[in-house]
């Protein structure tokens, strides 16, 4: 024991560890479980049917759907930003990472509200987008946008921290080599960055998939058209409709340990990890 | 780079910038109406209050379980670590409606507390509980990693001179971490400010109660009051953005620290 002097006595230790883990298992870990135990309450059969309706399969289809384009979307771009802000040199470097972090700082109602303003009937384009009968506010395509800014951050923060602490020496030698552009790019930077970039994608994904707040916004709610996932619990549970609610919710908790698992994996078996401000 | 800023600009700036631009064509008289009424008033202080209430315990139990997890040995640290995080990954409204169940008069925690009078869902008390919940990992993880970097160096120097563990901690650590917990606090705060999945099954959503500023947004939204939606959507975002400057000039303040 090195550091006996400066550490504290074993019934100290003993007394802080167990306050951590009890607010731990008060606020973390009940509210998961009961998420469980409520969408089992009625048995297996009824989970099994309320996951099986049209709507809540809608719901699953559409949030895939929303995910599948919004993350690969917002993967070049997070590609691309890290690449143009590390690999380059130009004036207001520090400004444009701040400005790429800002969908962080908005709540997801204005983020939702702010496509309203623009898209909808009465938003700046509105007029516009029905003359050409386009929907976009309480349709598909607002749901993607709404999802694309909120999870705009998450693979370009990632990847940036990465990118510049490699530096630009393993590309140097591919051109000097004479690799073109597009094969450097492909056979130097994206294997040097490709756990940062999993990692993005991992964080980005849980957020498409699980966003409320900005997606409700945009969404106007129609079943089976509209809904997501995380807008098909809140509908199921103003309904009283709790088995059902907690079902479709158990898939989402689901999703989130899943995340979880595998950004430890992650973490732990490549060595991948930041220390880095949470976000 | 060119690219990136035509996207940028595309997705996330000409965006807000709507929300300035319509709220400057209210006026001042029209966006005082709105944007500063008794109600959304109310909804403002609930909001910040009860996100700056919600941070505080955060800053005090985020501290003490970022502690454990970078200076101590138990079995199952690892899980630990990683379950810090949840809050990150799970859905906002799945977390909303499980905190709602858990302290519900029936639910597991609320049927312990009725009995001693504490009602926590559908008060102000739940929307603490629920940004609680929200901003942990903000907390833990802004100073776990500063907490593991410190040397054992300074503290066995305190202890040397006399120093008490508690004097070590108070005078020695506390200092040495303050600009990391102060950003985790200030991000768990503006998380909490502008939270809603999580909170508006949990809040009660009574105006001039339990009503916060982003589910009053939503309601003027859906009686199509667009101006009192934006009038409030740009407070909101004035506040957000004032946090943001503070967020980085913490930690302009931290590396400068440990540049010296």
């Amino acid at each position: 024991m090195t550091r006996a002097a400066s550490s504290e006595s074993p019934v100290a230790r003993r007394i802080l560890i167990g306050v951590g883990l009890l607010f731990l298992a008060l606020f973390l870990a009940l509210p998961l479980v009961v998420v469980f135990v409520q969408a089992f309450a009625k048995g297996w059969p009824m989970f099994v049917d309320a996951i099986g309706q049209p709507d809540a399969r809608a719901a699953i289809r559409l949030t895939l759907l929303v995910a599948a384009i919004s993350v690969p979307l917002n993967c070049v771009f997070g590609v691309v930003a890290s690449w143009a802000i590390t690999k380059f040199d130009f004036r207001g470097k520090s400004l444009l990472i701040s400005l790429i972090d800002l969908p962080f700082s908005v709540s997801p109602v204005v983020a939702g509200l702010i496509f309203v303003l623009m898209f909808g009937a009465q938003g700046w384009f509105g007029p516009w987008l029905i003359a050409h009968n386009w929907k976009v506010i309480f349709a598909v395509p607002g749901i993607v946008l709404a999802t694309v800014f909120v999870t705009f951050p998450f693979v370009a923060r990632e990847i940036i921290p990465l990118m510049a602490e490699q530096g630009r020496d393993d590309e140097e030698a591919a051109v000097s080599l004479g690799a073109s552009g597009w094969q450097t790019f492909w056979h130097v930077t994206l294997p040097n960055i490709r756990w940062g970039l999993l990692y993005g994608v991992l964080l980005c994904n849980a957020r498409a998939m699980g966003e409320f707040g900005a997606v409700s916004v945009v969404s106007g709610h129609i079943r089976g058209l509209t809904n997501t996932m995380p807008l098909h619990v809140e509908i199921l549970y103003n309904e009283y409709d709790f088995v059902g609610a907690f079902a479709v919710a158990s898939l989402l908790a689901s999703l989130a340990l899943v995340t979880l698992v595998l950004k430890s994996l992650l973490e732990w078996r490549f060595g991948y990890h930041q220390a880095r401000s949470a976000h | 780079m060119g690219l990136t800023i035509v996207w940028l600009c595309l997705i996330v700036l000409i965006p807000l910038s709507t929300i300035f631009l319509r709220a400057a064509g209210l006026g001042w008289d029209g966006f005082v109406a709105v944007g500063l009424s008794a109600r959304a008033l109310s909804a403002y202080k609930l909001s910040f209050g009860t996100a700056l209430l919600a941070a505080s315990v955060n800053a005090v139990f985020g501290l003490l379980i970022a502690w454990i997890l970078a200076r101590y040995e138990f079995p199952g640290k690892k899980f630990v670590d990683a379950a810090v995080d949840l809050p990150f990954a799970l859905p906002t409204a799945v977390a909303g409606i499980a905190l709602v169940s858990l302290y519900a008069e029936n639910g597991w925690i609320g049927s312990l507390l009725a009995p001693l009078g504490i009602r926590v869902a559908y008060t102000p008390l739940g929307v603490v509980v629920a940004l609680i919940f929200i901003g942990l990992p903000f907390i833990v993880r802004s100073v776990q990693p500063v907490l593991a970097d410190l040397g054992a160096d300074v503290e066995e120097a305190a202890a040397t001179l006399g120093a008490t563990r508690w004097q070590t901690f108070s005078r020695v650590i506390l200092p040495a971490i303050a600009p990391a917990l102060l950003t985790g606090f200030a991000l768990a705060f503006a998380r909490g400010v502008g939270e809603y999945g999580s909170v508006i099954f949990i809040a009660g959503n009574m105006p001039y109660k339990s009503e916060i500023a982003p589910l009053l947004i939503v309601t003027q939204l859906e009686q199509f009051d667009y101006p009192g939606a934006t009038a409030i959507a740009c407070v909101m975002l004035v506040a957000s953005f004032s946090m943001l400057l503070l967020v980085n000039l913490l930690q302009a303040w931290r590396a400068k620290r440990s540049a010296k």
